[in-house]
Order: structure tokens, then C-alpha cells, then sequence
């Protein structure tokens, strides 16, 4: 990592970490949803860096550029107005949250302690993380995994109009 | 990290940037007389020779404006949000190559400002997060017309960015690479070789271009500042430069559009014609011209169906966007597939 990577690290580290804090602690459920995507944009910056730009423009593409819009939109269309209702929570959240938080801190703490210094990653080729390269790999050593997935999403997808269109 | 490429890049952005700013002035100053002409009034015609000064007279004005900040708005959002708009809308303008590799005393200069691998995702994903700006504005300006303004520009944006994205995959099928650059490399040579015709992508330009007005928010798809039911959509609140960051980040929306179904179906910088023996300044000048003139007609394009089509309804637009044009695309990328499978492309 030179100083040039790492200076990129530290900046797209603190607006990730900054903005994920707004999201969970602010009260405006707009500005969550706008820090959200700001943080996506943010992680997609990490992957920018990592030489995987085909990941980081289609996290930007899907997750801020469409995801989150229609959060957005669904946040401002109900316009939610009484804030403090929203941060009522139950007795089974208020005792299970933080442990379920705890419990996956602790989990990636302890993958991140197990992989140090002592094991950098394998230098990348130069077509590493271009369209044709991903493409490649998708269709050929992960082809069984990428179709069965695109089998889940249609399930998921046919399950949504039937919700949401209860008589065709 | 070496200083010269770096100098190099900072340069063409400087210029690119320049280019567009006066571009963007001297489009409103067309856009004005056009209107004008297509509806029998003279326009703009007293500051300068024909008027052409006018855009520098509504900068002045533009500037010395009070600025006004809605009671109840939200403050960051409210500034942040044209920052937002503009900046998207400038930044999706870099992968799209206005000429080919030049030399400059000694030095190879490729008039792209950014040569991505996925070039054409990062044009996408750049409109995509403009719709944040418009969005943003809606919602911090705190009135019920910005806030409709906003709710609909998000609705229809997503509607049509599907739309759009799947009408280039036909193009990314036909040239076999997402990368501009190269897009604009496989349509060398005669006419006929450009996509819209050698890639047998004629409804997918269709498609592209009507998607492209909806996702530049601009007439007949212009619902988010429709005038006669929303005073100005999203920006009614907006006052002086805030104002006018909203309009050049619209008018930078169009240069890019324009830009994109340039290259991806019309052949990029390509004249159009073989070169043949042309090499060096004379080919690279026809070229730049060659795009530049592209470009240009459809700036006028733009212009013209302005004032020409009335605006559609709301329930119009999602139809059109939903039930028409998203089969329709599909349909396109799965018959160019066909044809790239058969090798007739």
C-alpha cells in the first residue's frame, strides 16, 4: 500500500464511518436514508481502490443509484412526520439488538485477527475486476452458484407481484 | 505517482469543463431564439450581435439576486442539493470521448477525460445519483410543489433509468465491450458501420432517446417542474445561482445524453466516411468536428421537441416507461443477442 492508496484509504474510511453513524443515530429518517447512500457511494470507493471497478459501479448503479432512491421516495411519499414514534422499540429489541450487535462485531473481529500482515493479498493481474474478467469468472467457475441465484431472484421477484397484485 | 499524466488530466478537465460552461451559456441563448422562431416571436435579439450576449446579461442578473432560503427548509440539504445536481451531472461527461488519441509535442493525449474499463456503468451510475440533486431539493425546500417535484423525478427516474440501461446493452452486445472508447473504435470506417445501422440498433436508439429525455427531465417528460401544476417542481423555492446551478446542471444533462447516443450509436468522433490517406491535425480537427456537429444536432433536437410535443400526463409517463419501453428493450437485447450469437453482427 503507498501513500497515495493509503491517503485514499483514510478518506473514504472516515466519510464511511462518519456517514454510517448518521445513519443509525439521526433522527430524520430522510437524512438516514441520504447518509445510507452517501455510505454506499463511499464503499464503492473502497472497491474503486481495490481494482475491482465493475463491483464498484454496480454497487453505485443498483444500491445508491436505485435501491435507495426508492427508499427515499417511500420515506418522503409517507412523509413521516412523527419522528419520535419511530424510535420506540420493544422490550425482545432493546435486549436482543445489542447482543446480536456484539455477536457480529466479534465475529468479524475475529476473522479480521486471524488474517494479519502475514498474509497480503495475491497481486492482480491487469484485467483484474474489468466487465470481461468478472463475466468470465461468472460463467465459468461460478456458474452453478450465479444461476441459482438468478433462479432465487425470480422466485423473489414472481412473489412481489403476487403481494402486490393480489387479483391479475 | 508521476506529475505529468496528472498535469495532463487536470488540463483536459480544465478545458472539457470550460467548454461546457459556455456551451451550457450559449445553449440557453438558442434555446431562447429557437423557441422563439418556432413560435413566431424575434427572442432575445438587443445585448450583442444578434443577441448572443444575452446568456452573459442573465449571469450578471443570476449573481446579483437576493438569495432566499425558505422558512422551515433544511438548511444543509437546501444548499447541498444543486452542488448535488451539477456536480453529478458534469462528472457522468468525462467517459465520453469527444476525439481521437492525439500528440502533442511528443506527448500522447486521449481526448477522453476518464478511458474506464466500464466506462459507459460509470456514465449510468453518474445520472443515476443526479437524481439525488432534484430529490434533495424537493424535500429540503420544505413546499408542497418541491415536494411533489421531487417524488415524481425520483419515480420517474428509476422508471426510465431501466429503460436506458437496457437499450445500451444492445450496443454493449454489438460492440462487444462497455468501454467508450472501444464502442466508438468498432464503428470506424463508412456510415453503415455505425450501431444504429451495422448493429441493427435502430429501436435501440429509438429507445435510448426517449429515455434520455426522461432521465434529463426534459420535454415531453418534464413532469417534475411541470409549470401548470407544480409552479417550478423541485427548484420552485430556489432563488439567483442556486437557481441557476439547477438549470446549467440540466443543460450539462443534455450535453451528456447528446454525448452518449453520439457514441454509442452514431459512430462517436467516426466522420463517417473512411479517412483514408488524412493523418495527424487534419484527421483529429475532422473528427472533434465530426462529433462536435453531432452533438450539436441533437442540442437542437432537444430544443426543437421542446417546443414542439405537449408534456405528458403522469400516468402516461410511467405506461410508456413501464409497459412500453422496458419489453421493448428487453426484446432488443435478446434479439441483438441472437444476432451476436449468429455472427450477422
Amino acid at each position: 500500500m503507498d501513500s497515495l492508496q493509503f491517503f485514499g484509504f483514510v478518506i473514504f474510511a472516515t466519510l464511511a464511518i462518519a456517514s454510517a453513524l448518521v445513519v443509525v443515530f439521526h433522527r430524520s429518517p430522510v437524512i438516514s436514508a441520504l447518509a445510507l447512500a452517501f455510505n454506499l457511494v463511499a464503499i464503492a470507493g473502497f472497491y474503486m481502490m481495490l481494482n475491482a471497478q465493475f463491483v464498484a459501479l454496480l454497487q453505485v448503479i443498483v444500491y445508491a443509484g436505485a435501491i435507495m432512491v426508492l427508499i427515499l421516495f417511500v420515506i418522503m411519499l409517507l412523509a413521516i412526520s412523527n419522528e419520535a414514534g419511530l424510535h420506540k422499540s420493544g422490550r425482545i429489541q432493546t435486549v436482543l439488538a445489542p447482543l446480536l450487535g456484539i455477536a457480529c462485531a466479534a465475529a468479524l473481529g475475529w476473522g479480521l485477527w486471524g488474517v494479519g500482515d502475514a498474509n497480503p493479498l495475491p497481486v492482480s493481474s491487469a484485467d483484474f475486476g474489468t466487465v470481461n474478467s468478472v463475466g468470465t469468472e461468472l460463467f465459468s467457475t461460478f456458474f452453478y452458484a450465479f444461476e441459482v441465484i438468478s433462479l432465487l431472484l425470480v422466485v423473489a421477484m414472481i412473489g412481489s407481484v403476487l403481494l402486490a397484485k393480489r387479483r391479475l | 505517482m508521476e506529475l505529468e499524466p496528472l498535469l495532463i488530466n487536470f488540463g483536459k478537465i480544465f478545458v472539457v469543463a470550460n467548454i461546457l460552461m459556455v456551451g451550457v451559456a450559449f445553449m440557453t441563448w438558442v434555446e431562447r431564439r429557437v423557441s422563439a422562431i418556432i413560435q413566431f416571436r424575434l427572442g432575445p435579439n438587443r445585448v450583442g450581435p444578434a443577441g448572443l450576449l444575452q446568456p452573459i446579461a442573465d449571469g450578471i442578473k443570476f449573481v446579483t439576486k437576493e438569495e432566499t432560503l425558505p422558512a422551515g427548509s433544511h438548511k444543509p440539504l437546501f444548499l447541498l442539493a444543486p452542488v448535488i445536481a451539477f456536480v453529478t451531472s458534469l462528472c457522468a461527461f468525462a467517459v465520453v470521448p469527444f476525439g481521437p488519441v492525439i500528440e502533442v509535442a511528443g506527448r500522447t493525449i486521449n481526448l477522453v477525460i476518464l478511458d474506464l474499463d466500464g466506462g459507459m456503468l460509470f456514465a449510468l451510475a453518474a445520472t443515476g445519483l443526479g437524481v439525488y440533486g432534484i430529490v434533495c431539493a424537493g424535500w429540503a425546500s420544505r413546499s408542497k410543489y418541491a415536494l411533489m417535484g421531487g417524488l415524481r423525478a425520483s419515480a420517474q427516474m428509476i422508471s426510465y433509468e431501466l429503460a436506458l440501461g437496457l437499450a445500451a446493452v444492445g450496443v454493449f452486445l454489438a460492440s462487444g465491450s462497455l468501454r467508450p472508447t472501444e464502442i466508438v473504435a468498432t464503428q470506424a470506417g463508412w456510415f453503415w458501420h455505425w450501431n444504429i445501422f451495422g448493429g441493427f440498433q435502430l429501436v435501440g436508439f429509438v429507445i435510448f432517446l426517449v429515455a434520455g429525455y426522461a432521465e434529463t427531465n426534459r420535454l415531453p417528460f418534464d413532469l417534475p417542474e411541470a409549470e401548470t401544476e407544480l409552479v417550478a417542481g423541485y427548484h420552485t423555492e430556489y432563488s439567483s445561482m442556486k437557481f441557476s446551478l439547477f438549470m446549467m446542471a440540466e443543460y450539462i444533462a443534455m450535453f451528456t445524453m447528446g454525448g452518449l447516443v453520439v457514441t454509442l450509436y452514431l459512430g462517436g468522433f467516426m466522420p463517417g466516411f473512411p479517412t483514408g490517406e488524412l493523418a495527424g491535425w487534419p484527421l483529429w480537427a475532422l473528427q472533434i468536428g465530426a462529433f462536435t456537429a453531432k452533438l450539436g444536432f441533437f442540442m437542437f433536437l432537444f430544443v426543437w421537441i421542446r417546443w414542439t410535443l405537449p408534456r405528458f400526463r403522469y400516468d402516461q409517463l410511467m405506461d410508456l416507461g413501464w409497459k412500453r419501453l422496458f419489453p421493448l428493450a428487453l426484446a432488443n437485447v435478446a434479439v441483438t443477442a441472437v444476432l451476436v450469437a449468429f455472427d450477422v453482427i
